[in-house]
């Protein structure tokens, strides 16, 4: 692909970014000039902020299903990144929602400054077209999220969490980047799509070469997706963090390791396709959703948990990698899409909870169907649309990712799935066994639910809804995002 | 075009469901009626569905055919033919008298009803679906919300136990299943979901026999098939009345019918090498079960044993793959509905009021309650395949059936008849006519207007297709001739 010079239609492929960081410029603003009564509107500006970049970003900047590559080959203009900047963007304004009542992080500007420039970060990673972009958009990423991690600075398992988050963030990048220069030391070009055509013309390089630094590369989206052995990170931060950000870190966060994964597999993997990557990610694939349910099974942590079910889901995902094929990667965008939803439906769940009840044991759920219906009803859905039941979104990818192993032939694979989806659905019940069944002392205090949290939830609920029902759409937009790759 | 009568059957409970969620929770009489309008619609509805297919014409008809997923072959396309009619009724009927039956549950009623409708549609979309993804859909819905009905209106006791153990056997069942729809679909290679297409498409011989035990058993697991039966009897006794009505009345059909409908009628090949085994799981159902239920002190183990005995004739029906044995089968799964949810109505009534199943410790209800004793006299006559009830129109073709095919099974098998004999006529004596113990004597009174209305209905219908089976076996035997033809028009 050739790089074109500038040009002023290029800013389009950049203008949720662009948009993202004025939006978080004037956050910083109304933080300064706002009385401290006011703030709590931070996260309504938020929110409606990013739901108009949306909505703009889907008026001028959708992109031609040819996909081009810009500035300097730096960023590629294609519905892939596209796809997932809109759904990074449509989490953090739901995770605004979610901070608002928070106490800790409804007031401070800061708090939403440092999320929408992860958000920033997000969006380059899911549209870098060169090394240096990636891991430039990596770090963008990542930082805010490590202070976010630590946001609660009075709270010695949110500060543990955020060190943590970061000892674990800083040394699997530094390995990443190891991966890349060793790249670039055997071909010469930062270039992802260089990268491509170099692979081909260059017979001298020692393939175990390449596979050994992409091995490395591999560890630090690992790390981001949360895949076992490089998941370690993952329950402690996520019980640490103030819930909105794990909610965060669980869906958009992993949402952008995985656009990654996605472009540079197909681009810069696929020479050596055939020979290793399927059985590399097969064996990943099973590992990580065995060890993610098994250990699932004994939590008494409601977010420990999530943190191990969202293991677990990793491990689905990788299913659709695996099978190597339109319908596989389709199907992990489309994964993707239900997971972010039904995830954050379910740590927004524990955060209102949480916020009355002080508590995150499951424990503390009991009764909690008698004191507040419509918050049961919002756990029932998401915890049921994560064991993949109809006609909720996570049974229609879970098929999906199924059925793509069925097809690449993988069948070992695919019952491997459905056995874990078989522990999963245990202890998913069990939480709602709670819910529904047990009862507290408290079983005559309602829960309230504040105007932003009802506003979420409702609309996570009918997102839910609405990708296991009406599935068509949301497809087609994954076919297309995954039509500029393959 | 014409009025979607299918559509609407399918759903009007779910509709109806999340309409009872939206009305505030004290509000419990407007819930119950609400219900009941919509069961009434759906019975109404289902009736006539019933009652104007033409058997003579054949095949499928009231069909609908929507695009679900065009790029993956997936349509929303339902149709009744002869063998999913009496069925689509049987749904009615159950749920009509689960929500009549069901009127005096007081814990979050309108949780109750939403869920118990929420699965009325998952099994109405199973009974109607000729799209392979759309019968899964449809099927996971119909399964979930029983786990929260028995876990929450269930019997204290056991209800956790049972629910998880029920859910857990039957999602086992179901995503094995799903495995093998999945290697049908892509090894078909037509890009479609369409069951009518890919009963065309004549799988090889060896991908039949590879997968028809996976796709089968897959489902056989909720129509109560030994060895993978045990889930069964825990979840009756656990769940509240008109769950276990429900449960038994219905869900196992679906299981039954699922894997006639999936597993035999895709992979015919698969069927004829595998129907030995078929043969033999449902005679160790049949036999099996009645003996277990015999020994059973607890009411309500004895009537869910008695399902598993008498799916296992269902089951039987199926491994002959005549026309007799399909036929009864077909009809055995509609008069065995209708009868288990008059048994377990009566469990319900008679525990509601003493408090126990122990049937040495109940006795002389007739007194009381003499309505429920005639019901479940009638309901035990024909459990035993009485003639002149619909017992006896679903077992006698099922016997010739087995005859034809394998004479000592149906000899073996029959033997359960007369066990079964013997656990109803003890019930019957102890429980209905037995001494009454002295605690009863005075608090117990008579059930009321509207279980009475479930119990007649539920009555006259088993006596009308015992008496005029032609209501009933036209239609079916003109469902039966399609699958015939499957295996080379037999």
């Amino acid at each position: 692909m050739d790089i074109q010079s500038f040009e002023p239609s290029m800013l389009l492929a950049v203008l949720p970014e662009i948009l993202l960081l004025t939006l978080a410029g004037i956050v910083l603003a109304c933080d300064a000039l706002w009385s401290e009564e006011r703030k709590r509107n931070l996260g309504w500006l938020t929110a409606g902020g990013l739901a108009l970049i949306i909505g703009i970003s889907l008026l001028v900047a959708v992109p031609d299903l040819q996909a081009r590559l810009v500035f300097g080959g730096m960023v590629q203009q294609d519905w892939l990144g596209f796809v997932f900047k809109l759904l990074f963007i449509f989490g953090a304004a739901i995770t605004a929602m979610f901070a608002m009542d928070h106490s800790e992080l409804g007031k401070r500007g800061e708090f939403y400054v440092l999320m929408l420039i992860s958000v920033v970060g997000m969006s380059l990673m899911a549209s870098a077209g060169d090394l240096v972009m990636l891991y430039l958009a990596i770090e963008t990423t990542s930082i805010p999220l490590y202070i976010l991690a630590g946001f609660m600075r009075k709270d010695a398992k949110s500060t543990e969490s955020g060190f943590k988050y970061l000892l674990f963030g800083a040394l699997t990048s530094t390995i990443m980047l190891y991966g890349f220069s060793l790249l670039f030391g055997l071909t010469g070009s930062t270039s992802l799509y260089g990268l491509e055509s170099l692979f081909s013309k260059i017979q001298s390089v020692p393939a175990a070469m390449v596979v050994g630094s992409l091995v490395l590369i591999l560890v630090g989206f690992g790390f981001k997706v949360s895949v076992v052995p490089f998941h370690f990170w993952a329950p402690d931060v996520y019980e640490g963090a103030p819930t909105p950000v794990a909610g965060f870190l669980s869906t958009a966060s992993k949402a952008a390791g995985f656009a990654v994964l996605l472009r540079v597999l197909f681009i810069i993997f696929t020479p050596f396709a055939l020979d290793y990557w399927p059985t590399i990610l097969a064996a990943l694939a099973v590992v990580t959703m065995t060890l993610g349910n098994l250990v699932a099974l004994t939590q008494k942590n409601i977010k420990r948990l999530l943190a191990y079910s969202s293991i677990a889901h990793a491990g689905y995902i990788l299913i659709g990698f695996v099978s190597w094929n339109v319908l596989g990667m389709t199907s992990v965008v489309f994964y993707l899409i239900a997971y972010l939803l039904t995830n954050l439906a379910a740590f927004g769940v524990a955060t209102t909870v949480s916020r009355i009840t002080g508590s995150d044991d499951i424990a503390s759920y009991a009764g909690l169907s008698r004191r507040s219906p419509a918050l049961g009803l919002v756990m029932l859905v998401s915890f049921l649309s994560l064991a993949g039941m109809p006609p909720l979104g996570g049974f229609i990818a879970k098929i999906f990712v199924f059925a793509a192993a069925v097809q690449a032939g993988y069948i070992w694979l695919a019952f491997i799935g459905v056995i874990n989806s078989i522990f999963g659905l245990y202890y998913y019940l069990t939480v709602l066994k709670v819910v529904y069944l047990y009862r507290s002392d408290n079983d005559n205090q309602p829960i309230p639910i504040s105007r932003p949290y009802a506003l979420a939830l409702g609309i996570l609920s009918f997102g839910i809804i609405l990708i296991g029902t009406f599935f068509g759409p949301w497809y087609n937009w994954a076919a297309t995002a995954v039509s500029s790759i393959f | 075009m014409q009025f979607p009568v299918l559509s609407v059957i399918v759903f009007t409970p779910i509709i109806a469901g999340l309409l009872i969620l939206l009305l505030p929770a004290e509000r419990k009489n407007e819930v119950r009626v609400v219900a009941l309008a919509a069961a009434a619609f759906s019975l109404i509805l289902s009736a006539w569905v019933y009652f104007s297919y033409n058997p003579v014409a054949g095949g499928y008809q009231f069909v609908e055919n929507y695009n679900w997923l065009p790029a993956l072959g997936i349509s929303y396309i339902v149709g009744v033919d002869g063998m999913n009619a009496p069925l689509v009724l049987l749904t009615g009927v159950v749920m009509f008298t689960g929500v009549l039956i069901s009127w005096g549950i007081d814990d979050r009623p309108r949780e109750f009803f939403a869920f118990l409708f929420i699965l009325a549609s998952g099994v109405f979309g199973v009974f109607v679906a000729q799209d392979l993804f759309m019968l899964f859909f449809f099927y996971e819905i119909a399964v979930f919300p029983m786990y929260l009905l028995i876990s929450i209106w269930g019997w204290v006791k056991t209800r956790e136990y049972a629910a998880m153990k029920l859910t857990l056997y039957l999602f086992v069942g179901s995503v094995v299943s799903l495995v093998g729809a999945l290697a049908m679909y892509f090894n078909s290679g037509l890009n479609t979901f369409n069951m009518l297409e890919l009963a065309r498409v004549g799988f090889s011989k060896d991908f039949q026999v590879f997968w028809f035990p996976f796709v089968f058993f897959g489902f056989a697991v909720l129509g109560g098939i030994f060895p993978f039966h045990n889930w069964s009897p825990d979840g009756h006794v656990a769940a509240p009345t008109a769950v276990s009505m429900f449960h038994a009345g219905v869900l196992m059909k679906l299981g039954a019918f699922a894997a006639l409908r999936v597993g035999i009628m895709l992979l015919p090949e698969g069927a004829q090498t595998w129907k030995w085994l078929i043969m033999g799981l449902a005679t160790v159902n049949i036999v099996y079960g009645a003996f277990i239920a015999m020994v059973q002190t607890d009411f309500k183990y004895v009537i869910g044993f008695s399902s598993v005995s008498h799916m296992g004739l269902v089951m039987l029906g199926f491994s002959t793959l005549t026309r007799n044995g399909l036929l009864g089968a077909g009809i055995q799964m509609f008069s065995h509905g209708v009868m288990t949810a008059l048994f377990f109505a009566v469990v319900g009534m008679v525990y509601d009021r003493a408090h126990t199943r122990e049937i040495n410790q109940l006795g002389g209800f007739s007194k009381k309650m003499p309505l429920v004793a005639v019901a479940f006299i009638i309901g035990g006559l024909v459990s035993m395949g009485m003639p002149g009830l619909s017992g006896f129109v679903a077992e006698f073709p099922i016997f010739m059936g087995v005859w034809q095919v394998q004479p000592i099974v149906a000899i073996v098998a029959a033997i359960s008849i007369v066990i079964t004999a013997a656990y109803i006529i003890k019930i019957i004596g102890k429980v209905f006519f037995g001494p009454m113990s002295e605690d009863f004597e005075h608090h117990i009174g008579d059930v009321t207007t509207l279980d009475k209305v479930a119990l007649v209905t539920l009555c006259v219908i088993m006596i009308t297709l015992g008496v005029y089976p032609m209501v009933m076996s036209p239609l079916v035997a003109s469902g039966v001739q399609r699958i015939l033809s499957l295996f080379g028009g037999a």
